[in-house]
């Protein structure tokens, strides 16, 4: 074995032995303190003298650790007492949920494995993996009936499946407590957010609220875009109002629209009033659309200049919307009623002379597709397959363009059909 | 004013669906045997229990339902975290061993309520767990909901046969509400039976993981426990026309013992071949219907407890562990119903001893789970509904015991 390792069920129930190697007591539980260490056991807590008082064993007061017991190189314990800083192994970690950040999955830790090492002549364990699967069931249920050797040697057969405690994240609900025990939310904010979406969606409230509250606001928008309408609802109807709103800021207005529409009146005006002037007027203005016409399905963001424009000054106003960048395929040119005159596939700006106005980028055969706000949905539908459109531009009552809706939108209509 | 109540019938129509399931499920092959063989021996005097029955079932679903809308967990999860894994397998394990005679229990209703209509067991059976296998297998679990829901109205077959047969209202009406006690070992039997059947204990679970799978949150819970209130009532009511169609049909002409369902059916023929077909169409009906739910629900709260990925919405890749235990509790449960020889009765005996001794265990383990105010925080048990529950769980321990204790002499006697 290149390193010797102890399983959390066989460190429970291990002896304890003094100095002169008489037992004291038996391991219940090991608390790591991640301020201090983020893997070292900083203490054990062991159960002596009847199984009545709890003792802390500090990692520094034992001399070895191997499978029949541990043996001490000082005797002067402290009982236990609640500490907010330890993260006790048994209690809350085992049996509880975490997430994988690399596998991207909500899994039950069924046991722990450690690694024990010397650090100036004592061992002292380290955590390495948290054990799920068949495996560890069989230690689980085996533990305290079987001689610990004797399930080694049984569980060889079947093979392992383990999660580096590196890539494990801690479900904490209280954010005070998340900070500490030092659980940062980085490493789920680097997942992809359709990930990190299905992964919330399989928590429990409490936790999904608690995660989405406690993420980077932008995260959190991204994640909440990929869910269901209903399980948006939820987790915004959680949140105060003010964390509401700067959640709903940062996604598409058509979606926050969509989110808000979910929800009860009053909430959504409480939200609407936390939110800043410019995308809640957006917001309202989709609001008042039916959702299963071309206003409701559509997004308020999309890039648009005067007919009189230049391709450079159109490229500059791509430049000021840094946000559209990703997705944005068309630049709409208008005229000072703000009536729609061309549609110019983006393209297009980057091939011509910067000096040259954006009139001269349309070409004869262009047809401007377009539609109402007040469209149904399903001709949208049959509008987008039958011009095999990318984009396409809605007018309001005036025959101005309020906004435009675009694929996406329309994959995610035809999945919730 | 009308606004509100709209969308209080809004509300109810979108949870509606876990709580009337698991009821509808309750009266399966057994269920309805064991309210058959009431009603034809007894007649009218049974009927009083099924306002207790009732009063017991919303007891206990109802804190099933609340506890997976206030923590978002099954009943498996919060056992695994709270209890630990020891406990969870120790149940799990019970659990699967009497859901397995269950099924079985009602793949022989399926074969059985076919052959009335002369259609062969190797045929029937095969087609059958075949198609449950699929349904789940292919569906969503809103679609698979949708047909649930569909099966569920086939009950009203059990109405409409009840009506058919003719059987004297107002003493169906007089028993209903007075309560008879006779110190004959038969008819303690069949009480204790009655109640014993109503309550089984993946129940609890089943009504759990589809509450939290629906997403029913606290705030929706006030339309969730009407649901499950009315699903509990809706089962008794079917109860009550199998019991009154079999006495105003058997025990009216000549009381008896009859062998199993398909007797029952039997002996409604004299009063008109609908009378007939219905009751042979709602006793297939539910058969199927509980051949469905049970593997299934069972799979669930297995891979839960332990762990494992499990769900209808995720692929045999993903949820291996689920979808192997849920195809071999079809195929088991179905297989030995195709054995020639195959000792039936006994299992089912057997299943009842199971249930019996696991009935208690998860049921205590409930109580004190809705208890814990970290879980529940403000929507804990009251006093007064602790005292109802724990009364409720004595009561129903006490009749699964005596359940047992009479199994166990059958068994000894088979």
């Amino acid at each position: 074995m290149a390193e010797p390792i102890l399983y959390l069920t066989e460190l429970l129930g291990l002896k304890v032995y003094d100095l002169r190697k008489r037992p004291l007591g038996r391991v219940r539980d090991a608390v790591l303190v991640p301020r201090l260490h983020p893997v070292r056991v900083d203490r054990f807590l062991v159960a002596g003298g009847g199984g009545y008082a709890w003792l802390y064993v500090r990692h520094d007061q034992v001399a070895g650790i191997t499978l029949d017991g541990i043996w001490l190189c000082d005797e002067m314990l402290v009982p236990y007492h609640a500490d907010e800083y330890a993260l006790r192994l048994v209690r809350d970690v085992l049996d509880q949920q975490i997430i994988d950040a690399r596998g991207r999955k909500v899994v039950r830790v069924t046991d722990i494995t450690f690694g024990i090492r010397s650090e100036d002549g004592r061992d002292v364990l380290h955590v390495l993996e948290v054990d799920i699967g068949m495996r560890a069931v069989l230690r689980r249920l085996l533990q305290g009936w079987v001689p610990r050797r004797w399930v080694r040697r049984l569980q060889v057969r079947i093979p392992p499946n383990s999660i580096r405690w590196e890539l494990c994240n801690i479900v904490e609900p209280d954010p005070q407590r998340r900070l500490r025990l030092n659980i940062t939310m980085e490493p789920l904010e680097q997942m992809h957010p359709a990930d990190l979406a299905d992964i919330v969606e399989e928590l429990s409230p409490e936790d999904r609220e608690a995660i989405i509250e406690a993420i980077d606001t932008e995260v959190a928008a991204e994640a909440l875009s990929e869910m269901d309408p209903e399980t948006q609802a939820r987790i915004i109807e959680s949140l105060d109002a003010g964390k509401a709103a700067d959640i709903l800021e940062e996604m598409a207005p058509d979606e926050a629209a969509d989110v808000l529409a979910e929800l009860e009146e009053e909430t959504t005006e409480e939200i609407l009033e936390e939110m800043e002037s410019a995308p809640k007027a957006e917001v309202e203005e989709l609001l008042e659309y039916d959702e299963d016409t071309a206003g409701g399905l559509m997004n308020t963001e999309f890039l648009a200049v005067h007919e009189e424009a230049t391709v450079a000054d159109a490229i500059d106003a791509l430049r000021m919307r840094k946000d559209l960048v990703d997705t944005v395929n068309t630049i709409f040119v208008t005229d000072t009623d703000d009536r729609l005159r061309a549609a110019i596939p983006i393209a297009r700006l980057f091939l011509a002379k910067p000096s040259s106005p954006v009139s001269e980028l349309v070409r004869p055969d262009d047809e401007i597709i377009q539609t109402s706000t007040d469209t149904p949905a399903s001709r949208v539908l049959e509008l987008f397959d039958k011009y095999n459109l990318l984009t396409l531009p809605v007018m309001d009552d005036e025959q101005r363009l309020a906004g435009v809706i675009t694929a996406d939108d329309i994959i995610a209509v035809l999945r919730n059909r | 004013m009308l606004r509100r109540l709209r969308h209080h019938v809004a509300v109810f129509f979108a949870v509606i669906g876990p709580g009337f399931i698991t009821a509808m499920v309750d009266n399966d092959a057994g269920g309805i045997f064991t309210y058959s063989q009431a009603g034809a021996k007894y007649g009218y005097l049974p009927l009083w229990t099924l306002a207790p029955i009732t009063l017991l079932l919303v007891v206990t679903q109802e804190m099933c339902a609340r506890m997976g809308a206030v923590t978002g967990k099954g009943l498996s999860d919060l056992i695994r975290e709270e209890f630990g894994l020891r406990t969870t397998f120790f149940i799990m394990a019970l659990l699967v061993m009497t859901n397995l005679t269950n099924v079985m229990a009602n793949f022989a209703g399926v074969a059985s309520s076919l052959e009335l209509f002369g259609i062969s067991r190797y045929l029937t059976v095969p087609a059958a767990a075949a198609g449950v296998w699929l349904l789940v297998v292919r569906g969503t679990y809103a679609r698979v909901e949708k047909v649930f829901l569909i099966a569920s109205s086939v009950y009203i077959c059990y109405i409409i046969s009840g009506v058919m047969v003719k059987p004297d209202w107002t003493q169906a009406a007089i028993y209903s509400v007075r309560p008879v006690l006779m110190l004959e070992p038969g008819y303690l039997t069949m009480l204790v039976g009655m109640v014993g059947t109503s309550v089984a204990p993946w129940m609890q679970f089943y009504l759990q993981a589809a509450v939290v799978e629906k997403g029913i949150s606290a705030k929706e819970y006030a339309e969730s426990r009407l649901e499950v209130i009315v699903g509990c009532i809706a089962m008794t009511v079917i109860a009550f026309f199998i019991i009154v169609a079999c006495a105003g049909a058997i025990h009216d002409v000549a009381p008896r013992d009859i062998q199993d369902a398909t007797d029952a059916a039997l002996g409604l023929r004299p009063f008109g071949q609908y009378a007939f077909l219905l009751f042979a169409i709602g006793l297939f009906n539910a058969s199927l219907f509980a051949a469905c739910i049970l593997p299934l629900s069972t799979a669930y709260t297995v891979c839960e407890g332990l762990g494992f990925e499990s769900g209808v919405n995720k692929g045999l890749r993903e949820a291996p562990v689920f979808y192997w235990l849920f195809t071999l509790l079809i195929v088991i449960g179905g297989g030995v119903i195709l054995l020639p020889g195959f000792p039936l009765v006994k299992m089912i005996l057997l299943s009842q001893v199971i249930n019996g001794a696991l009935l208690p265990l998860v049921l205590i383990y409930m109580i004190l789970l809705v208890n814990k105010d970290r879980l529940m925080k403000k929507w804990q048990n009251t006093r007064f509904y602790n005292v109802v529950g724990w009364t409720s769980v004595v009561i129903l321990t006490g009749l699964t015991v005596a359940l047992v204790i009479l199994s166990l002499r059958d068994l000894a006697g088979a």
